[in-house]
């Protein structure tokens, strides 16, 4: 047990490990991914059918349906951040390590974000055809729902560490996070309607992305303290 | 300098039963302290509470003389924890989960193919976790204390599943790890026979 042969591992490296095992683990189970796209695009799709083809009312709740859509697909897919850890121990296995425990849920939120947030933006063109959107309220929603989305992993991963050892959580989760991903809904949907009436669009992208660097900031710490006492 | 892990008046409550209290005791190198008890006695509770997993309702666990939760990464850094739940991932392989661990706490020189080769895993190395059998998969966990630096091993009842062998293996892996002045905690409820000093704490 030579000093000189230890190999001691840093902390980015730590992260990015996680962050690989977890990428890893989604390309072996890509159901687990792909469930919270099907569910943004059934009801991004399904909503121009039920309210009919006026097209003056499909550019109006565009924005808001598919900034809701997307919203409640996030949550869908929070449940599992940190409970398949719990279940098969490899959680406690990150509590007793030397590593800080933010870095690790940051890591893993990453790759939440990697698998569940930026598959969103990238089919969301798709998405904002069926409400006729023009070519340039597109490029704002795709550059709302990537600042947005990244909040919504970050603030999700406090709230799934928080629920992480309770049964059928995903209620408490919901109530949870929503009050605070209020801000990244209302922002995010009414600054693409801005888009949508020609009018600027800067202001509700500078606080969309004040709001990732917030959360970003805090809450891997949150995650982390909310983990130990989930684990107790 | 010697590596020391003291606990002090130890006491915790589940609910309102007391699992323990006031427990007290000094842990040296090569020495190997025994947790005993029924099931459900609190043997678990208190190796997470010595690993820092639980907040204690009373006393302290220190480590070199400095309290854990104070100095939690130095502490970290020399302990190795195997739980009942091994702690892998069931659609990664072997070697896969092996690696994840290498970057999460410190490596000591051992060649990973000798640590596999000597708990008769290394034919086992390509395949998913989930196909291994619940003896097999202890065995990966007894590698990952083997590949790990760390002096304090904590371990959870660790021959549960294990075949006769596999018991004395985990016997003679305990005792060599001893003879290098490292230090064990470990729950059983099993006769353990290691050529050691062995303390004893017998849970009620």
């Amino acid at each position: 047990m030579s000093a000189a042969e230890q190999h001691i591992p840093g902390v980015f490296t730590g992260m990015m490990a996680v962050a690989r095992r977890d990428l890893l683990l989604a390309w072996k189970r890509p159901g687990d991914v792909l469930n919270p796209l099907f569910f943004f695009a059934m009801v991004a799709t399904l909503f121009p059918l039920s309210v009919g083809p006026s097209i003056e009312q499909l550019e109006l709740s565009g924005p808001g349906v598919l900034w809701v859509a997307a919203l409640l697909a996030m949550l869908l897919s929070l449940n599992s951040l940190f409970l398949t850890d719990h279940e098969d121990g490899s959680l406690e296995q990150m509590l007793v390590s030397p590593l800080p425990l933010s870095a690790l849920a940051l890591g893993k939120t990453i790759a939440h974000w990697l698998t569940s947030g930026l598959p969103l933006v990238l089919v969301s063109p798709l998405l904002a055809m069926t409400f006729r959107m023009p070519v340039a309220v597109t490029g704002v929603l795709m550059l709302t729902l990537l600042l947005g989305t990244v909040s919504l992993s970050l603030l999700g991963s406090i709230g799934a560490a928080l629920t992480v050892g309770l049964q059928r959580s995903t209620a408490l989760l919901s109530l949870l996070i929503l009050p605070l991903a209020m801000p990244v809904l209302i922002f995010g949907a009414r600054t693409v309607s801005l888009a949508a009436a020609g009018e600027g669009v800067a202001g509700g992208l500078y606080f969309l992305a004040a709001y990732a660097v917030l959360t970003l900031s805090l809450a891997p710490f949150a995650a982390a303290a909310a983990l130990r006492i989930s684990n107790e | 300098m010697t590596a020391k892990l003291t606990c002090d008046d130890l006491t915790l409550f589940r609910g309102d039963r007391c699992l323990f209290e006031g427990l007290s005791f000094a842990l040296k190198p090569s020495e190997l302290l025994l947790l005993e008890g029924d099931n459900g006695s609190g043997k678990t509770s208190l190796l997470r509470a010595i690993a820092g997993l639980i907040e204690l309702e009373r006393g302290r666990v220190c480590w070199n003389d400095v309290p854990v939760l104070a100095q939690r990464q130095s502490f970290h850094n020399s302990l190795v924890w195997m739980a009942h739940r091994v702690g892998f991932k069931a659609d990664l392989t072997l070697v896969e989960n092996l690696q994840f661990e290498s970057a999460l706490r410190l490596q000591c020189a051992a060649e990973l193919e000798a640590v596999l080769v000597r708990l008769g895993i290394h034919r086992l190395k390509r395949l998913p976790m989930r196909s291994l059998s619940a003896g097999q998969q202890r065995r990966v966990a007894l590698a990952r204390m083997l590949l790990s630096d760390a002096v304090l091993w904590m371990m959870d009842e660790p021959v549960t599943n294990l075949d006769r062998e596999g018991r004395s293996l985990v016997m003679q892996l305990i005792s060599e790890h001893l003879s290098r002045d490292g230090m064990v905690i470990m729950a059983s409820h099993e006769d353990v026979e290691i050529d050691a000093p062995v303390q004893t704490i017998r849970l009620q």
